[in-house]
């Protein structure tokens, strides 16, 4: 997978190469979101964050995948921010038939769903459980590996803002090391989340096998838009981890979400790859590398990392050390950029 | 309607929340003006002009360009293009090649005869151009394009001020200066060659002129006295290059020749030299290569010709067919300072003396009443206006930097007041925006793109002949470098912002109609304005 569409590579699209939209280049080489008429599957007047990087990415997805099954999507979401400010009954900002149960339960509703399209005889409704990082990688775990392990024909979008943000910001197992929350106070001899906890939920998807996982950011778009369109051409359980930054927990500026998330890839923190059965098939190349510190510098949740002295540097040294082997694993610092 | 157990409102749409109330600043719309537009002499508007470029539409371009410049083929020659000094291109990766650009779509023009419209019903009025260099006929073109009848006085057989007896044909071929003076010259200025004005009262009055237009340029040399046997032949520069421009080759020079001076004139009268058929040609100056006043690009092009700098050198004195020389030192102060040691230049068959113009004011001008003089330029106002009311003055004529675009922007100036002062109307200066700063971009958009390097001439053509070094990019080139520029500070439709609205509160009207903000929506969050790739968007405070 490439960050962008092969045609914008080529070198007279320097100014739009990256941009959502390009007006040098055709209507199909844009990103669904520069189009006049993307389906706004999440519209104005939810209750986020300013600047919420979930809101944001629940669009691009939802957008994307409405476009690639000609708008026949249905939506089961998890508890979280995600469910609680975009529905605050008795207002709505879902523009797609859109289902909540509880926190935990997404996939096996998602399951249940899919199996009545099946049973209806309606194979063209396509079925997409979604839920932040604490109903996927905690509470509502065990569903989804079921899910997974049945193959049930359910894409499953992890929004991963890192930690428990609705309800106040806890440590959820896909808090980074280090990392401030309500639950991992920047005190003591170990301050913030601590190392070596914590799940890896792309890669425990692959191992169960399932046709189809990526990783995408808000920070890259095309790239983001394209895996989901892929992963509607598979049948079967799929899954789809993007992150998302989230500007209250992680004490960031509401205008830096995108760059935020685009440092977090950069650095190699976050890295950007897809694979089939299990198997890593692609991985986008990170332009212009950066160290950890430069992602780190720009949220509050990192801020005690920041007061210099050897503990705090053999920290920041750790976190370079997991990034380090991101990029070794799926090879993102090549040439080709 | 009837509601389910326990359900007591009706489902809605989460539109009926104004979420915009939560705002405290509000993103709007901006447009900055790119560093480029604010350095060019002659006020281009590089970036509007590049954003039709880049999409292929040359036409467009062109008539941009020529809005403000009539001269795009030699300006994309010969100007020293300060805008590309300034280009926040450079900080990505390199300029972009704006006059390369500027030069294809001259070239376009010219090959396919494109003309432009005039703006404005005919006035009646008359207005005498002193003088068809490019002040004079920038001053022209803008004043037919106004309406106006514009009659220029040239006192040489042919147009073109310096860019003809000056600028050297391998810089700015004589196909091409024709050409774009021809095209002025049928837009219905009318051009008397041979009338050196002589007294201005008079040819306004032969003429019928309402107002009057100086531009007759700054064509003595400053020389500087030496004390010479006699064995050396002394000329200088703009006269040799005036020769050469009508002999051209047959001229003689010698095989050893010496330039006495730093700016480009010399490095021009050099370089002419070379292509006589001079074997050795020494440019000596005062200062270092670094304090030269010539351009570095010109400087290297003749290095890379052969021509040796003997700087820190004056000449003290001809003898014996040779120069002596004084070392100089350069003080704290850049003041060269003399050192008292000498050393003797053998065998020198001509010096060329290239120390700068003057404006020859002992010409009519002594005898146009109210006309005042600072140093040895003609005095105005920062509108262009002279001491003598309807007469407005440009170009080299007057204290200021001398350069063809300079002179472009002071003809199109003078123009506009002219026009408002025929119309008995005030010419205001529209006001100038905020410059687009670099700090205000979002360059990780901008994909890196070197920039294309004109073909240049072999070195070995070059010396021998006045062909024309810098080539012209083909059209693939020309529009991959116009699709180098990031378009600072105006939007250039990439969507960014519409896409980046975690509130999906912007509309996207339409191709070339750009974004309106839903405020009823906006929080303010200001994700818009940071991934705007060229700040085309501010944050301003809501006034609460
Ligand atoms: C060798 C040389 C190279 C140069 N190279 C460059 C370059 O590469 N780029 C650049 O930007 N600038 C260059 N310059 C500077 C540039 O040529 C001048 O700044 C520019 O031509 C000034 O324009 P102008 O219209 O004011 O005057 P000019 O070009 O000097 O034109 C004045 C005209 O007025 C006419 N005239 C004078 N007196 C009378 C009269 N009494 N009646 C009627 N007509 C009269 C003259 O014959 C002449 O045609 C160069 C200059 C020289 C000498
Ligand atoms: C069974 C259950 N336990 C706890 C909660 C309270 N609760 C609601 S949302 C939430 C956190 C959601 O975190 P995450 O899934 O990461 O989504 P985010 O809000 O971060 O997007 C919790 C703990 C609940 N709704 N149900
Ligand atoms: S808390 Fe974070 S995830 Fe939740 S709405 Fe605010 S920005 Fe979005
Ligand atoms: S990038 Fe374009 S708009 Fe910006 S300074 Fe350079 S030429 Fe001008
Ligand atoms: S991104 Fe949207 S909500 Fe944020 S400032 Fe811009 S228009 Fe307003
Ligand atoms: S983000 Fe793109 S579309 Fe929006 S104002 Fe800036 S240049 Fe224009
Ligand atoms: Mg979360």
């Amino acid at each position: 997978m490439e960050e962008m569409p092969r045609e914008q590579q080529v070198k007279f699209y320097q100014k739009g190469t990256y941009t959502v939209g390009n007006r040098l280049v055709n209507a199909k080489s844009r990103a669904v979101q520069s189009s006049i008429t993307r389906n706004n599957s999440l519209t104005s007047g939810h209750r986020a964050c300013q600047g919420c990087g979930e809101a944001l990415g629940a669009r691009y997805a939802i957008d994307a995948a409405m476009r690639a099954c000609n708008n026949r999507v249905m939506a089961v979401n998890a508890t979280g921010c995600l469910e609680v400010f975009t529905t605050p009954y008795p207002e709505t900002s879902w523009q797609i038939p859109w289902l909540h149960s509880l926190f935990g339960n997404a996939a096996a509703v998602a399951t249940g769903v899919a199996a009545a399209t099946r049973v209806k005889g309606k194979p063209e409704i396509r079925i997409i459980a979604q839920g932040g990082d604490g109903g996927t990688t905690d509470i509502g775990f065990g569903c989804l590996s079921g899910m997974f392990e049945r193959n049930d024909d359910v894409l499953y979008i992890c929004y991963d803002n890192e930690g428990y943000m609705n309800t106040g910001v806890q440590r959820s197992s896909a808090t980074p090391p280090t990392a401030r929350t309500a639950t991992t106070p920047a005190v003591g001899k170990e301050p913030g989340n601590v190392f070596g906890t914590g799940k890896n939920l792309p890669r425990i998807a692959m191992a169960h096998g399932i046709p189809y996982v990526a990783t995408a950011s808000v920070a890259a778009l095309h790239d983001l838009e394209a895996k989901v369109t892929k992963a509607m051409s598979f049948r079967g359980a799929r899954y789809i981890h993007i992150q998302v930054p989230c500007p209250l927990g992680w004490g960031s500026s509401p205008a830096s979400t995108i760059n935020v998330a685009r440092l977090s890839v950069k650095c190699g923190l976050f890295p950007l790859f897809e694979a089939e059965r299990g198997e890593v098939t692609s991985s986008v190349p990170i332009r212009n590398p950066i160290p950890v510190i430069d992602f780190l510098r720009t949220q509050r949740r990192f801020a005690h990392l920041m007061k210099g002295g050897e503990e705090n540097e053999r920290k920041i040294a750790k976190l370079q050390a997991i990034a380090d082997e991101n990029i070794r694993r799926y090879n993102l610092v090549r040439k080709e950029v | 309607m009837e509601h389910p157990f326990a359900i007591t409102l009706d489902v809605g749409s989460s539109l009926a929340n104004r979420t915009g109330s939560w705002r405290t600043s509000r993103p709007v719309y901006v447009k900055h003006l790119p560093p480029c537009n604010d350095t060019c002499p002659a006020g281009e508007n590089i970036q509007a002009w590049l954003f039709r470029a880049e999409e292929g539409n040359y036409h467009l371009a062109w008539q941009e360009i020529m809005k403000n410049n009539p001269l795009p083929a030699i300006m994309g020659r010969a100007c020293y293009h300060t805008c590309e000094s300034v280009c926040n291109r450079a900080r990505v990766d390199e300029t972009v090649g704006i006059h390369a650009v500027e030069r294809f779509l001259g070239d376009m023009a010219i090959a396919n005869g494109w003309t432009v419209t005039i703006d404005k019903p005919v006035s009646g009025k008359k207005v005498l151009v002193v003088g068809s260099g490019p002040a004079g006929l920038s001053a022209a073109y803008h004043l037919t394009r106004l309406g106006h009848k514009a009659i220029i006085h040239e006192a040489a057989a042919q147009t073109g001020g310096l860019m003809r007896y000056g600028i050297p044909t391998y810089r700015l071929p004589r196909r091409v200066l024709d050409a774009e003076i021809a095209r002025i010259e049928a837009m219905g200025v009318e051009v008397r060659l041979n009338r050196r004005v002589e007294d201005l009262g008079a040819a306004m009055a032969e003429e019928g002129a309402d107002a009057v237009f100086l531009a007759s340029g700054a064509q003595n040399t400053r020389l500087v006295d030496f004390p010479t046997d006699g064995s050396v032949q002394v000329r200088d520069a703009i006269s040799l290059l005036r020769e050469i421009e009508d002999k051209r080759a047959q001229l003689d020079i010698g095989k050893r020749v010496a330039v006495y001076g730093g700016g480009n004139v010399a490095i021009d009268a050099a370089r002419s030299a070379i292509r006589l058929g001079a074997k050795e040609v020494i440019i000596v100056y005062r200062r270092t290569r670094a304090t030269m006043p010539a351009h570095d690009f010109e400087v290297v092009e003749a290095l890379e010709e052969g021509i040796e700098l003997r700087v820190l050198r004056t000449i003290e004195r001809i003898e014996n067919g040779g120069l002596v020389l004084e070392e100089r030192v350069l003080t704290d102060t850049n003041r060269s300072n003399p050192t008292g040691r000498f050393e003797y230049l053998e065998k020198v068959d001509t010096v060329v003396m290239a120390l700068g113009q003057l404006v020859d004011n002992n010409s009519f001008l002594k005898g146009v009443p109210g006309l005042e003089f600072v140093g040895d330029g003609v005095k105005v106002d920062n509108l262009l206006r002279s001491g003598r009311e309807g007469v407005w003055a440009g170009g080299d004529l007057i204290p200021a930097e001398r350069n063809l675009t300079l002179a472009v922007g002071h003809g199109k100036l003078a123009a506009r007041q002219i026009d408002a002062y025929l119309r008995g109307e005030t010419y205001v200066h529209p006001p100038r925006g905020k410059i687009a700063k670099f700090e205000k971009l979002n360059s990780w958009y901008y994909a890196d793109a070197p920039k294309t390097i004109q073909p240049a001439l072999s070195l070995i053509r070059r010396q021998s002949g006045f062909e024309e070094v810098l080539g012209n990019l083909d059209e693939s080139n020309a529009l991959y470098e116009a699709r180098r520029c990031m378009s600072c500070g105006n939007c250039f439709e990439c969507d960014n912002c519409y896409g980046a609205c975690p509130d999906n509160a912007i509309i996207k009207v339409g191709p070339g109609q750009g974004f309106e903000f839903k405020y009823d929506y906006c929080k303010g969050c200001g994700l818009c304005v940071t991934e705007c790739p060229c700040g085309a968007i501010d944050m301003v405070p809501e006034t609460i």
